[in-house]
């Protein structure tokens, strides 16, 4: 998994709530079975008409917003399925922080196992990262996991709270399942009692 | 000892890490995998040569991209890339040595319904899935949520998940329904109250008489849109009537081992005293045959209503509700009843079980769909197909002008060729209505199976209790 330190790129508005999985990348390009190559897809529906041209006024259309790297959103992002298509898409598009006021369990989970942030703030912070963001490609925003802050354009510095494990492994880019095998003595005892408690599970 | 929540309890019995953050390692008793989220992962495996850790845990059913149309034994009606995806789960099942139904077997079905009809869904489990359905067990009183593929990769290769402890929240239903009303109407309800972000951070208890008097079906009803509501998982207490239904099937046990398990699945309710974080109080009487209006489930109201004006709203919500009125050609004030429909979808894992088909036929019964109107029932599972040709429901379906399918999740998703056209407009027993689900630009309206029948019949959103002798 690619690491996740500090990050100063572009941020693209999306004031809007609920942008749910079926949005971020809809169903039919799901039918894949590479992890790669779905960053073309993202928002497909929002950003292409039917006949595959580029609908000019959806933000990652916009000369300004094609290269972000950050997408700053309303309430719930992220809800619906459970899709790892979803973060795979964004980070194919190249967006590596996603800032809102909340975020579907699922999605949250998945973003960190993908070397994506997934940050959460309160309302009032979100909207003035959403009024910077809208000010354009030369309004770059910082983002620090290591100090836990998102810093606007103009200098405004707000922290943000991470978990402590999901923090370390994003930092340091490290593979869920090497950690946990590392407690396979845990599993086999677990297995071994489980097998005379609850020997029909 | 201190007194517990349900969820607790199961948590408790599946712990088998704790660090010192928080950071807890939880067991999997059983792991379903489909087509769609499960090939990188297993992928994966092969990559760094790790083997599937519970193989006998772990049971694969195709259901997501498998046509559903009567002629699906001819490769030619899948497309290539849902081809290669489902030989891709074939071959994946076979090399890792993993229980399997393939697309042949008359087991296979919605992975959800697979599960509790074979008796791999137990009281007191954890159940995961690549898909965030899997609220569905909740209702055995396992805890059962979606995951993402990397975690379906780290299950196959540990049989454990990465985990921090959710809340407890509790949703009471008191009373009773009333005629009409089912448990579709009352998850669509809770929605409608917390919102699709209520239960974010939180496993949910439904309880209160209402759960109760539900039957497994409509309890799986309930829970499978747990999801929906943001919450982790949605769990009910196990009781007689959960019992009954494990009783004989193929993967529950038998015998001393029967005894044991129920002794132990009576030990599985919350505790009197224990701390909810969250409490969440509905009346039965209170809750009305209801649709969705917008393109969030959250959007629900009862079908006697109208549409809502977005100058109602406050906050995003008031942009988010304009939008979904555009998206859904619908204006305020409109009577939902007068909303005329194209398409009619009876199915998925929320509503493709044998009540929900027993429902919808009572209402079809001696009936005809209006003209014009396409109207499908795609039952969740070989087994519910065969049992409803048996029980003579298949004929009435047939005889309403209904296309009676082979089992998939079809129009739910539309990743099959099961799809609205764009502006199209289709009455769905499905839990999803957001923008595209069923088709760029189709427009969903989420209702019970008995209320889709009554509008497959007028023709547009029907209060079904009109129909009702």
């Amino acid at each position: 998994m690619q690491k996740f330190t500090t990050l100063t790129g572009i941020a693209a508005p999306m004031p809007l709530v609920n942008i749910d999985t079926d949005m971020i990348i809809p169903k039919q390009f799901l039918k894949t079975i590479a992890r790669t190559g779905l960053g073309k897809n993202l928002f497909d529906e929002m950003r292409y008409n039917l006949d595959g041209t580029e609908i000019a006024d959806f933000v990652l259309n916009q000369p300004a917003y094609r290269k972000a790297e950050i997408i700053i959103a309303g309430d719930n992002f992220g809800c619906g399925s459970s899709r790892e298509h979803a973060p795979w898409a964004l980070l194919d598009f190249g967006i590596r922080c996603v800032v809102a006021t909340s975020f579907a369990d699922i999605f949250y989970n998945n973003c960190f196992k993908n070397g994506i942030l997934p940050v959460v703030m309160p309302q009032e912070v979100v909207e003035v990262l959403m009024a910077d963001a809208k000010r354009g490609e030369n309004a770059r925003q910082t983002v620090d996991l290591v100090a836990q802050t998102v810093t606007t354009s103009d200098g405004q510095t707000f922290p943000f709270e991470v978990d402590a494990h999901r923090k370390h492994c994003l930092l340091n880019g490290l593979d869920d399942i090497g950690l946990t095998l590392e407690k396979a003595t845990a599993i086999d005892s677990f297995e071994k009692k489980n097998a005379v408690s609850r020997p029909w599970a | 000892m201190t007194a517990r929540t349900l969820y607790d309890k199961i948590w408790d019995d599946h712990l088998v890490d704790e660090a010192a953050d928080g950071t807890c390692l939880l067991y999997i008793d059983r792991h379903l995998v489909h087509e769609v989220t499960s090939p990188q992962a297993f992928e994966g495996l092969r990559m760094t040569g790790r083997a599937v850790r519970a193989p006998e845990k772990t049971i694969a059913v195709p259901d997501h991209n498998v046509p559903t149309t009567l002629d699906r034994a001819n490769a030619a009606t899948m497309t290539e890339d849902s081809r290669i995806q489902v030989a891709a789960l074939d071959k994946n099942a076979k090399d890792f040595g993993i229980q399997y139904y393939p697309v042949s077997d008359v087991r296979q079905g919605i992975v959800h319904i697979v599960g509790p009809e074979q008796g791999w869904t137990l009281p007191g489990m954890t159940v995961v899935c690549g898909d965030s359905h899997t609220a569905t067990h909740g209702a055995f009183g396992s805890l059962a949520h979606g995951i993402g593929t990397s975690e379906v990769e780290h299950v196959l290769a540990t049989q454990t998940l990465i985990q921090r402890k959710a809340k407890n929240m509790k949703v009471e239903i008191t009373g009773s329904l009333r005629p009409g009303v089912t448990a579709k109407d009352i998850t669509l309800s809770v929605i409608g109250e917390t919102g699709t972000a209520g239960g974010t951070g939180y496993v949910i208890e439904y309880c209160g008489q209402a759960i109760r008097e539900l039957s497994m079906e409509g309890r799986m009803t309930v829970c499978n849109m747990a999801i929906e509501g943001g919450a982790r998982a949605g769990l009910i207490a196990p009781d007689e009537k959960t019992y009954a239904y494990c009783m004989g099937r193929p993967h529950a046990p038998k015998g001393a081992a029967w005894e044991a398990a129920v002794a132990y699945w009576k030990t599985l309710f919350s505790d009197e005293g224990a701390h909810w974080d969250k409490v969440v109080t509905l009346k039965g009487e209170d809750i009305a045959p209801v649709v969705t209006w917008g393109t969030s489930p959250e959007d629900v109201l009862p079908i006697t209503g109208v549409v809502p004006n977005p100058a109602d709203f406050t906050g995003g919500k008031v942009d988010a509700v304009q939008r979904s009125l555009d998206y859904m050609g619908l204006k305020p004030g409109q009577k939902l009843s007068d909303i005329a429909i194209d398409t009619v979808f009876i199915g998925s894992c929320t509503n493709g079980r044998i009540e929900d088909l027993r429902a919808a036929a009572a209402i079809l019964k001696g009936k005809k769909k209006k003209d014009g109107i396409r109207a499908m029932v795609v039952p969740g599972s070989g087994l519910v197909r065969a049992q409803a040709e048996e029980e003579g429901l298949a004929q009435i379906f047939i005889d309403a002008g209904f296309e009676w399918r082979l089992a998939g999740c079809s129009m739910c998703l539309a990743m099959n060729p099961d799809q609205l056209a764009p502006g199209e407009r289709c009455a769905a027993t499905s839990n999803r209505n957001f923008e595209g689900r069923q088709g760029r630009g189709g427009r969903t309206h989420l209702l019970s199976p008995a209320m889709a029948a009554a509008a497959a019949i007028t023709g547009r959103l029907t209060d079904v209790r009109e129909m009702m002798v």
